[in-house]
């Protein structure tokens, strides 16, 4: 799917630029961007390790283990594959904090480690496992309860009330993460989507 | 005023109460925080080393596409279903933009404040868009590519499916809270 998407992404904006007269635009926007990337990339190593070793002590402490307990019976039924005491519990216990919250620098490196946690128990390389769509679902469907980002732009300009669009945030997210949970739990099940076991 | 220092501050503790409460945890329960934590941050370039061709693949691509007028064509072929929906025109670029890209949508996001006032009901809907919605295919390439995952089965059907609730519930509960 990403294959289609991103060939369809390249050809169009080559067919569409002849029509708009861009083609320019489209011939510098490939190196800028590639350029782009790496900068960004640098960005977010930088603090990404910095997380990945907060998430250590947090791992080694047992405070990992203390919040992925008390939110066992969610975990359970999002996750009905990842054996309990499985590492890929606590990056997603901390994935998903760490979205809550608004941290979303911390949500990344987080959400990598429980990938790769994840992967360790599939047995089809190269295949999602039905929680790693299941976790992604939970992370694209945007869990944020303190949209941090958006309330300091409205704030910089001088809103009379910026903090006011949390409660309006709140709901739309949790309609949002309803519909990718259920949506996530019919389509495995879909003969499109099933994992087949050759 | 008093609410914006109290989102700040909400935000500030919860930020410190990750960075120092956790070390602080860690130490009393006598774990060897400097070790661990140097052990724990060295993962990072071998995960950026994984992930920087996919990342690099989609801004690449998510940057032709914007810069040949694509998002403009999209949304002006889709405007006729805005007013159905309830959703001011101005909002729709960013809504289009969100799922590819946080920094193109973050500045569509800031046109739309300066331009038609931080408290107009675009604004407020857009900045809830913000956080209900996510980059949906960004987030599916960097993390599906840092464990070489190529058939990605149901993740792109889910993504945009809560994509578009999101949208359409920031539209509906702004419209419906704040008016």
């Amino acid at each position: 799917m990403l294959n289609s998407i991103w060939i369809g992404l390249v050809f169009l904006s080559i067919i569409i630029s002849f029509f708009t007269g861009k083609t320019d635009a489209v011939i510098a926007a490939v190196t800028d961007n590639a350029k782009f990337a790496f900068e960004m990339a640098l960005g977010i190593t930088g603090v990404m390790a910095f997380w990945l070793g907060i998430m250590a002590i947090a791992e080694k402490s047992g405070l990992i283990l203390l919040f992925a307990k008390a939110i066992r019976p969610i975990l359970r039924f999002l996750f009905p594959e990842v054996p309990e005491d499985h590492p890929a519990m606590g990056s997603i216990v901390m994935n998903m904090a760490a979205n809550m919250l608004g941290l979303v620098n911390a949500a990344t490196p987080f959400g990598l480690k429980a990938m790769e946690e994840l992967e360790q128990l599939n047995d089809k390389p190269g295949t999602a496992t039905n929680a790693m769509v299941t976790f992604l679902a939970i992370n694209t469907s945007s869990v944020q309860l303190i949209p941090t980002t958006a309330i300091a732009f409205l704030a910089a300009a001088g809103a009379k009330q910026p903090t006011a669009i949390i409660a309006t945030t709140v709901i739309a997210t949790i309609f949002s993460t309803i519909t990718a949970i259920t949506a996530v739990k019919i389509f495995e099940k879909l003969p499109r989507y099933r994992l087949r076991s050759e | 005023m008093a609410m914006v220092q109290i989102g700040h501050y909400i935000s500030d503790s919860l930020f410190l109460g990750f960075v120092i409460g956790i070390p602080l945890y860690g130490a009393c329960r006598r774990v060897r925080v400097f070790d661990v934590f140097v052990d724990g941050a060295r993962e990072s370039i071998p995960i950026m080393v994984k992930v920087f061709p996919y990342l690099l693949a989609m801004i690449v691509a998510i940057g032709m596409f914007r810069a040949s007028g694509g998002f403009e064509l999209i949304s002006g072929l889709l405007s006729p279903l805005l007013g159905w929906i309830g959703m001011p025109t101005e909002v729709f670029p960013m809504a289009l933009m969100r799922p590819f890209s946080g920094s193109a949508s973050n500045s569509l996001l800031v046109d739309i404040i300066q331009h038609y006032g931080p408290n107009s009901l675009s604004s407020q809907i857009a900045a809830t868009m913000t956080g209900s919605t996510e980059t949906t295919f960004y987030v599916l390439a960097v993390y599906f590519g840092v464990v070489g995952v190529r058939h990605t089965r149901h993740a792109v059907p889910v993504g945009l499916l809560a994509d578009v609730v999101g949208i359409l519930s920031a539209v509906w509960v702004c419209r419906w809270l704040l008016t």
